[in-house]
């Protein structure tokens, strides 16, 4: 091998990415847009930033879940897909109807007090820890695989066959179904939003809340609407996140962060900004916290591979540290532009 | 006849009233301009007969009927549009989306009236797909004014619709005004540009602390010399 990189070495760098950043952060990133768009939406609705999200998101799973073992018990399944997806209109009516009960209990009472924003705030910590505890109580704090069907898109071993690399690109059917479903319901939500009488009324009542009373819009259609948005994008997206990893209830609870870092890093209350920030946010996470330390061995040439061995696995990050990389993305934002990239409010 | 009427209209947002007997009203295919130095409750009285601030006393009557039990969403249903001074359009959606959020309450195809919208603003039919925030403060004016509109209105009440714009926007705009009531819509407006808008007024009131100080045709208004000397400067 000369001083220059063959061409099968760039390759087999360029699928070594592709399979251990590209595709992850594309899944991962998806997974917190979906989670993003549900903060923003009740961001530019109801005018809080709800804290209760991710504890929201692993109800709706956990629902989706306890459906998916019910079919599956009736021996229904889906074929290669997994059976979770029969399950999802389930748990998404499910946490839509939880949603709307806790609004009424809870939200209600100091929408009519005119409450301040932040009392909204703290009363959304106290529905995050019941719901939290609902949770708990229902499935249990441990770990849980839901997962059937066919387990993958392309393996790596026939990746290799196929193209000769000694490199393998994984993909897993939850990765490929993530990224399809992800688009369809954000193509489905903008559709609604742009095109339909509830969704502009939504638009006008999240603009000037006065001017749409005075235009006769319903508040209580336009809060419920957001709830049952909210509760299907909160469901739907933690359903997927938990057929990529897999279940369990504190992780969830630890998804907030990154998801509000995508919704301010996008500008909150702006959904276009909430699905920018989520793959900003994920793409962030992946590529500190990824080892490249091979990507560079087969780029580099040989008579440097032992530098870069004394060098270690050339990480900028552990993977320990993935929060704190949405952290500081969300603390150099908040300095130095409050409003997000899209123009979102200021919080 | 009056068409609505604010009669002995009291009260204020708690504490002291603001409004002190004040009497205003406007027939259909009327203008009726409520003019005062600041302070004198014209915003106020207008937007007691809208139903924005509790009555202490008087009672409000539109078409005959006694609506002052009802919400401002009622009356907006039964025919009142509003204008309000500020933050009197929605700035993230297109022009033609706030005139379908001003038709909201109609479930008939309202796709004519819009026409007829656009028709009395032409500018605003070129920019119908353009962001209203986006537009010039005149221009901002008229989508707020067309959106009021769009529920086909037999009152509209309009808060200082010229505050902030020149003066040949504010020709044209009291030139629609105009152009309105001939459709036999009861106008009601609170302007600074006192004089401006006597000019085009069928009835004027003067308010002063609350209370109605003069009232008569705006020609009237514009031709008492205490009127000229103390409220519009000589």
């Amino acid at each position: 091998m000369g001083k220059v990189a063959a061409v099968g070495d760039v390759l087999n760098a360029l699928v070594l990415l592709a399979n251990f950043v590209l595709i992850p952060a594309l899944s991962y990133g998806a997974q917190l847009a979906l989670g993003a768009l549900g903060v923003t939406l009740i961001y530019a609705v109801l005018r809080f930033s709800n804290f209760a999200h991710g504890d929201t998101m692993a109800f709706g799973t956990m629902a989706t879940i306890l459906a998916t073992w019910w079919l599956q018990s009736r021996g229904i399944g889906f074929g290669p897909l997994p059976t979770a997806l029969l399950a999802l209109p389930v748990g998404i009516a499910a946490t839509a109807l939880l949603c709307v009960v806790v609004d009424r209990a809870v939200y209600r009472h100091y929408r009519r007090q005119a409450s301040p924003p932040v009392v909204f705030v703290i009363a959304s910590v106290g529905v995050m820890f019941m719901i939290n505890g609902i949770v708990r109580f229902v499935i249990g704090p441990d770990d849980r695989q839901f997962a059937d069907g066919e387990r993958f898109l392309i393996r790596a071993r026939d990746f290799k066959q196929m193209t000769g690399l000694s490199e393998g690109l994984t993909i897993k059917t939850s990765q490929g179904l993530t990224i399809v479903i992800a688009v369809l319901l954000v193509a489905a939500l903008f559709w609604f939003l742009q095109k339909t009488r509830s969704g502009k009324a939504m638009r006008a009542f999240s603009d000037n809340e006065d001017l749409a009373l005075l235009s006769g819009i319903d508040p209580r259609r336009v809060v419920m609407t957001t709830w049952i948005l909210t509760a299907a994008l909160a469901t739907v997206a933690g359903t997927l996140y938990g057929l990529d990893k897999s279940f369990k209830p504190f992780t969830y609870f630890h998804l907030l962060l990154p998801i509000f870092a995508a919704a301010i890093v996008g500008g909150i209350g702006q959904p276009v900004g909430a699905i920018v920030g989520g793959f900003i946010i994920a793409f962030s996470e992946v590529t500190l916290t990824y080892a490249y330390k091979k990507f560079f061995a087969y780029l580099l040439p040989q008579q440097w591979e032992h530098r870069i061995l004394d060098l270690g696995l050339l990480q900028l990050l552990s993977t320990d540290y993935k929060f704190a990389v949405s952290f500081l993305i969300l603390v150099v934002v908040l300095v130095v532009r409050p409003t997000g990239i899209f123009r979102g409010r200021v919080l | 006849m009056n068409y609505l009427l604010g009669e002995d209209m009291t009260g204020g947002y708690g504490g002291a009233d603001i409004l002190r007997g004040c009497t205003v009203g406007v027939a259909r295919g009327e203008i009726a301009v409520i003019v005062g130095p600041n302070g004198a409750g014209k915003s106020t009285a207008m937007k007691a007969m809208l139903g924005l601030l509790e009555l202490r006393q008087g009672r409000v009557v539109l078409g005959g009927e006694d609506i002052s039990e009802l919400t401002p969403q009622a009356r907006v249903a039964r025919g009142m549009a509003f204008v309000p001074q500020n933050a009197n359009v929605f700035v993230t959606l297109t022009v033609q989306e706030n005139l379908e959020m001003g038709a909201y309450l109609r479930r008939d195809d309202f796709t004519a009236t819009m026409e007829e919208v656009f028709a009395l603003f032409p500018v605003l039919a070129h920019k119908r797909r353009q962001i209203a925030g986006e537009l010039s403060g005149g221009q901002r004016q008229q989508v707020a004014v067309a959106r009021a509109l769009m529920t086909q209105p037999s009152v509209l009440m309009l808060d200082e619709p010229t505050a902030g714009v020149s003066p040949v926007v504010m020709d044209e705009l009291f030139e629609r005004i105009w152009a309105i009531r001939e459709t036999g819509v009861a106008i009601l407006m609170v302007e600074q540009n006192a004089r401006q808008a006597l000019h085009i007024a069928d009835r004027g009131y003067v308010l002063v602390i609350g209370e109605n100080r003069h009232s008569g045709s705006g020609a009237a208004l514009l031709a008492n010399p205490e009127v000229r000397k103390s409220f519009l400067g000589g």
